[in-house]
């Protein structure tokens, strides 16, 4: 690009004494966070219009008659910005003041508490002592329907929700009722949030605890919570999300940031979809033996048994059924073992398929997939072929009676009897918690969820990313990559790989699709695959 | 016809017709030169009117002052997306009452100045939006508007010109704050009456998303005039920088109150004393509220010299604003005047920024609190950070116009405040 080109697609300013360039259209607000300025902010929400009007970020610019709201301001060759100078210090100072004149200053029972922006700021640069002798404003607590619950005392009015309802999820469900000091939020009729299924992000959204979620209500203080990036196994879409953990249970999923796949956004089937991770009747041990013969054993006992069982069986064929929730570096490693041990046939998987989409209609982009599981694309070019109905049962007719060799991982084969596999001369179970489809199995094998490792999906989109442990597996669960790897690199004779890096380093060897991808590389945003060939 | 106080010093010019039922129909109205202005324009062309409007000065009556002309000729020239015209007839402001009586007894004089403006500025539709409360002028207006179309001055091909003019009245739900321009924008559309950030301004992105223009209804009203006679003419009267006359409001303790009409720069004392018939009950001046309630106080002190033009009123340390005089006398409260105010405001906030919708409430609830005998001394100070905490941080200028009265209240009768914190004081309540 020539540089006269250049000049007219970026304006230079200057905020706080540091010089900055951004593009032409840059509000200061997010020029000054390009510097690691945070300007606080009530009403500007950055996947939502800017109202200006919590007149929080107001900034001085010289030149300017009055302080100018950030959000809005768009970024001037030669300005000159000012966020801590007297003038603006003071306006925050003065409009913490006001939303504290009417807040119920409850943090010790309110949700946000930790989490909150009016705690954060007012903390920060607040008055120490309030003047306020007025009796506050009291409108009470109101339930929006669905997952949400409203604290209108807590609430600053940056109408980020009603924005949201609006603009993102089109559904414009919330309004704000009355004006002037007696402006509250409120739903249209009794219906509510009932039934809206993206509504969830507004309780992330709220700035304060005015919206909460009453599945999350009292359950946990936001400093208890660890977080960890990870995927939504809820469908295909594949949202990036953090796991919040407290001790060792999923407390709740809220939406990673990737402007690729969902935005700020996840859906409410995919944000309720996560006691599962925390089931207590989980397998703990791997164990070894047919029905009554089933005895517990320790898992180098159980990987040399094993192990000696598959050189024996070379041969007498090889059926894989994997599954949509497994990893990459999981399914890698069982078609690996599937083809040491002789497979021909290509490994199956079975997926719940709900029978329509649902797009978040302002941020197209994301959509609740017919799939609900997140594995979908990388089961298939891993060579997993699908089977059965949508809602995850059959096809596994021919595998129930197989005389050979049958490897089971993830599947919990709930519509299977217990004769599945009663012919198999080796029948491997791998599961996170037991089947009664299993009782022929001749070993079962404990393994984590994704929760509790790491490892990489390929969501709809053909994008792989990854996620991190964020809990630890019960017992002696082990990671899939690792107990498989450590089979099928034994028969390979190339050793058990250390870490899921190593695991999916062996994938991306193996499969072509893959070559290229570099794990650190991937980081926590993802890669499309194709652009690793690009 | 007497119209309710009339005084021989008037110059009458839109308030002429005030007072004459006959005036309210298309022939009354061409008695007084009716219509003859839009037929002026129409001879002279778009840019020759906004040039006339220009050369005559005259400043929007609503109560910002803004040069009218200039503001047409913000309006692009490319007229292939629809221009509008609002007529801003939603008159709110407190101890302001001259819009209505322009639209009861004159409609005729307003639609002129509609179809004069639409023209100038390339709309062929003008809403008027009015005041939700005026059940008489929404009468009027209405009645006025359906004979002016059957007379083929209003609407397809106006006065066989060919230029389509329609006019529209739209009724609003009364609220203050549908005054402000892109309030009453809002509003029109059918959103919240919630004002817009600017920019973009009206004349880039206004009503239904297109350029539009918004003048006052007396703003409008003296256009037919200017269109007919000429800019010159209109400078006959006024001073340099306020030219033309103007409608006063006048209201509170004085012994005639209404509306009356003046040049521009008409001695403050001498409305009240002569015109007004001084004050009630031979009772001394204490303070005069010159612009509506919107503007700072004025002391009795700062009027005596103050002569009632943009440039006069804001050298006497006020505005003129829409030019409502409230006049109160020594028996006045000014803590219990300025607390009705306050909550007024508070009662009006749209709710969107945080200083006003905050602050005018907590300043309403502290100044009851003062007038109850229940206040300290910090409470002044408090009020004065938070009017200035008010001012200049918002959307709109509604907490702008709470902060003015109470900061300059405070400045100038801060006794009054005072007593009734001592005397709260010895009776233990604070």
């Amino acid at each position: 690009m020539p540089d006269n080109g250049r000049k007219a697609d970026t304006v230079t300013l200057t905020i706080d004494g540091r010089e900055v360039t951004v593009p032409k259209g840059t509000s200061l607000l997010d020029a000054a966070g390009g510097l690691g300025i945070d300007v606080p902010h009530y009403c500007y929400h950055p996947g939502l219009s800017a109202p200006a009007q919590c007149r929080i970020c107001l900034v001085e610019v010289e030149g300017a008659p009055k302080l100018q709201p950030s959000c809005v301001t768009m970024a001037q060759d030669g300005q000159v910005v000012h966020t801590e100078s007297p003038a603006a210090t003071r306006m925050r100072k003065g409009v913490l003041e006001f939303y504290l004149v009417n807040h119920p200053l409850d943090c010790p029972i309110c949700d946000m508490s930790g989490e909150c922006k009016l705690q954060d700021y007012v903390f920060e640069e607040g008055r120490e002592k309030g003047r306020g002798r007025e009796p506050k404003r009291v409108f009470g607590r109101d339930d929006f329907g669905g997952d949400v619950l409203f604290y209108g005392d807590r609430c600053v009015m940056c109408t980020r929700c009603v924005r949201f309802m609006e603009e993102v999820a089109r559904d414009p469900r919330l309004t704000v009722v009355e004006r002037g000091s007696r402006a509250v939020i409120d739903t249209f009729f009794e219906r509510g949030l009932e039934g809206a299924s993206y509504a969830g992000n507004i309780v992330d959204i709220c700035p304060v605890g005015a919206l909460v979620s009453k599945d999350f209500l009292h359950k946990a203080r936001a400093w208890d919570l660890d977080h960890t990036p990870s995927v939504c196994p809820g469908c295909s879409q594949g949202c990036n999300i953090e796991l919040h953990t407290r001790d060792n249970l999923v407390q709740r999923l809220k939406p990673r940031e990737n402007p690729e796949v969902n935005g700020h956004w996840m859906c409410d089937y995919g944000r309720a979809n996560y006691e599962w991770m925390n089931r207590p009747d989980r397998l703990k041990e791997p164990a070894v033996g047919r029905g009554s013969d089933r005895r517990a054993a320790d898992w180098q006992e159980v990987l040399q048994l094993l192990f000696g069982r598959l050189q024996e069986a070379g041969g007498a064929g090889v059926r894989l059924v994997g599954s949509p929730f497994a990893s990459n570096e999981a399914l890698a490693g069982l078609a690996a073992l599937g083809g040491e041990a002789g497979s021909v046939e290509a490994g199956v998987f079975r997926s719940p398929r709900a029978p329509d989409e649902d797009p978040l209609p302002g941020f197209p982009t994301l959509v609740r997939r017919r799939d609900l599981a997140p594995n979908v694309d990388g089961a298939g070019i891993l060579g997993f072929e699908r089977t059965g109905g949508d809602d995850g049962s059959g096809g596994l007719e021919e595998v129930a009676g197989h005389e050979g060799v049958i490897v089971v991982l993830g599947d919990r084969l709930r519509d299977q009897g217990e004769d599945f596999g009663a012919n198999a001369s080796l029948f491997v179970y791998l599961g996170t918690v037991d089947s009664a489809a299993a009782r022929n199995a001749d070993f079962v094998l404990p393994i984590a969820t994704f929760a509790e490792e790491e490892g990489s999906f390929v969501n709809v989109q053909g994008r792989l990313q990854r996620f991190w442990q964020g809990m630890h597996a019960p017992g002696y669960a082990r990671p899939a990559w690792l107990v498989l790897g450590a089979l099928a690199g034994a028969l390979r004779g190339e050793g058990t790989p250390a870490s899921a890096e190593e695991a999916f380093q062996r994938m991306v060897q193996e499969h072509a699709a893959f070559s290229g991808l570099d794990w650190d590389a991937v980081g926590a945003a993802g890669t499309r695959l194709e652009a690793a060939h690009a | 016809m007497a119209y309710p106080y009339r005084h021989e010093k008037e110059t009458r010019v839109l308030s002429e017709g005030f007072g004459d039922p006959g005036a309210r129909t298309v022939a009354g109205w061409k008695n007084y030169g009716g219509y003859q202005g839009i037929a002026r324009a129409l001879e002279i062309g778009r840019e020759a009117t906004i040039e006339e409007v220009k050369r005559s000065g005259l400043r929007g009556r609503g109560g910002a002052g803004f040069p009218t002309g200039l503001k047409w000729s913000f309006m692009p020239k490319d007229t292939r997306r629809p221009h509008y015209l609002l007529c801003n007839a939603d008159e709110s402001e407190p101890g302001t009452f001259k819009d209505r009586e322009i639209i009861r007894w004159t409609p005729h004089q307003l639609i002129e100045g509609c179809l004069v403006g639409s023209y100038a500025i390339g709309a062929s539709h003008c809403y008027i939006y009015l005041r939700g409360e005026f059940f008489e002028s929404t009468r009027v207006m209405a009645r006025a508007l359906e004979e002016a179309y059957e007379e083929g001055l209003v609407g397809k091909d106006i006065m066989g010109s060919g230029v389509d003019i329609d006019i529209t009245l739209h009724v609003g739900a009364g609220a203050y704050i549908c005054g402000e321009e892109t309030g009453l924008m809002n509003s029109l559309e059918g959103r919240r009456g919630e004002p817009r950030i600017k920019p973009p301004f009206p004349a880039a992105v206004g009503a239904f998303g297109m350029p539009t223009t918004i003048n006052n209804v007396e703003t409008l009203a003296a256009i037919p005039h200017i269109a007919r006679h000429g800019g010159e003419w209109y400078r006959q009267w006024g001073t340099d920088k306020s030219p033309g006359t103007k409608l006063f409001c006048v209201s509170g303790h004085v012994n005639r109150p209404g509306n009356y009409e003046f040049p521009l720069g008409f001695p403050l004392m001498e409305l009240i004393e002569d015109v007004c018939g001084g004050m009630r009950d031979g009772n001394a001046l204490k303070a005069v509220i010159p612009g509506g309630s919107s503007v700072p106080i004025m002391s009795a002190d700062d009027c005596r010299d103050c002569t009632l033009c943009y440039e006069g009123v804001e050298a006497a340390g006020s505005m003129l604003g829409c030019a409502s005089v409230i006049v109160m006398d020594e028996t006045a409260d000014i803590v219990k005047q300025v607390r009705r105010m306050a909550y007024f405001y508070s009662h009006e906030s749209c709710g969107q920024c945080t200083p006003c919708r905050e602050g005018t409430t907590w300043a309403t609830q502290i100044l009851r609190r003062i007038e109850d005998g229940r206040g300290t001394e910090d409470d002044l100070d408090t009020l004065i950070e938070i009017s200035e905490q008010m001012t200049g941080t918002t959307i709109c200028v509604l907490s702008d116009s709470l902060a003015m009265p109470i900061i300059s209240s405070i400045e100038k009768f801060r006794d009054d405040y005072l007593a009734l914190i001592r005397r709260g004081e010895r009776m233990g309540a604070a």
